[in-house]
């Protein structure tokens, strides 16, 4: 197996992080190996979101330029042991990141894990560029909402001209998950709903994560939702969205609303 | 939705929709022609600093895209020294 994603949007504030902390989980639940790395230099917060960040001694930076050997860099997850977690540097600039120390660092990581996640960081500069360079495979998290799709669409632009992949001729497989979903909204019509992203994007669906209280709770506590709040519906969302990475055939779920107009009328009242 | 939804004003995500649908289309298309356009004014550029000095943003290459025909807008700023210099008049 050993497939190397990368979960990119080119939009910001997405939930690239969420949803790499959340499917690493997911995958590593299930007994195989899974590393989850941050390639947002400067700003790296998938240490926070998983809990480990006051454990971070050294970097991806450090591995690429040869300071640290990557074991040593390496962050072993304390709730699942098959789950690590290398970070990105706070300090250095992103003009560290170099394409052939990333070339390495992926190879070696690829001998090590059956999957490795690569938390791409906002834009389509170099950080972001170097993330998806190596990836065999794309998770594309796009919110129903304009300027996100546009986003996505110039990075998917981007999957199919500058991956190694793409030189070579071959394809990177795409798969666009939509995130912040509210059903409510798209109901009203408020919101772009799924089949409109579908349409505009052309990529199969990976799945479809409702807007939940349950994703922030978990962040603000450091632990990846799919552990956080095993039961709720954004993890089990995630899950589905995993097991269909594995090659599993999941029926998916479209979040609905389910408020009904007595929850409606009264729902308010409490409220 | 409530009865009362029927009453409301239809939502404003047909109107992001179709926003997108036009501008997507225009940007795809664009994307791919930048590359094509900066090849063309290197080389257009590397034929003409044969004959005459000029520089490299004093050529301008705009492709005009039509319905049936697009048009190829080659603009090249030739300095008065440079000229003397080849002898053209």
């Amino acid at each position: 197996m050993n497939k190397v994603i990368v979960v990119t949007s080119g939009k910001g504030g997405v939930g690239k992080t969420t949803t790499t902390a959340a499917l690493g989980a997911a995958l590593a639940a299930t007994g195989q190996s899974v590393v989850v790395v941050d390639f947002d230099v400067g700003l790296r917060n998938l240490d926070l979101v998983m809990g480990a960040e006051r454990r971070v001694v050294y970097d991806l930076i450090n591995v690429v330029q040869g300071v640290a050997k990557l074991p040593q860099a390496l962050i072993r997850d304390k709730r699942i042991d098959t789950l690590s977690l290398l970070p990105a540097s706070q300090t250095r600039d992103k003009d560290a990141l170099t394409e052939d120390g990333v070339a390495r660092v992926i190879k070696e990581l690829r001998t090590k894990f059956d999957w490795v996640i690569c938390d791409s960081p906002a834009g389509i500069e170099r950080g972001a560029t170097l993330a998806m360079r190596f990836a065999d495979t794309a998770i594309i998290v796009t919110n129903p909402e304009v300027s996100s799709v546009r986003d996505s669409d110039r990075i998917i632009g981007l999957l199919d001209s500058k991956t190694e992949l793409a030189e070579k001729g071959e394809r990177v497989e795409k798969h666009i998950l939509i995130t912040r979903y509210d059903p409510a909204r798209a109901a009203r019509g408020e919101m772009l709903n799924i089949n409109d992203v579908l349409d505009i994007l052309s990529l199969p669906l990976l799945g479809i994560i409702p807007e939940s209280e349950e994703v922030l709770r978990a962040s603000n506590v450091g632990t990846p939702v799919t552990l956080n709040d095993p039961k709720s519906a954004a993890a089990q969302a995630y899950r589905d969205a995993a097991a269909r990475l594995r090659g599993q055939d999941v029926p998916m779920i479209v979040p609905a609303d389910r408020k009904g107009l007595l929850d409606k009328l009264f729902g308010r009242r409490a409220a | 939705m409530s009865f009362l939804g029927l009453f409301r004003r239809r939502g404003s995500a047909p109107v992001a929709r179709e926003r997108l649908q036009i501008l997507l289309a225009h940007e795809r298309s664009s994307h791919g022609q930048s590359d094509l356009l900066s090849k063309l004014r290197d080389e257009i550029l590397a034929v003409v600093a044969q004959h005459i000095a000029v520089d490299h943003d004093q050529v301008r290459v705009k492709l005009e895209r039509g319905d049936k025909v697009s048009t190829l807008d080659i603009d090249i700023e030739v300095p008065h020294s440079a000229v003397a210099l080849a002898g053209i008049r």
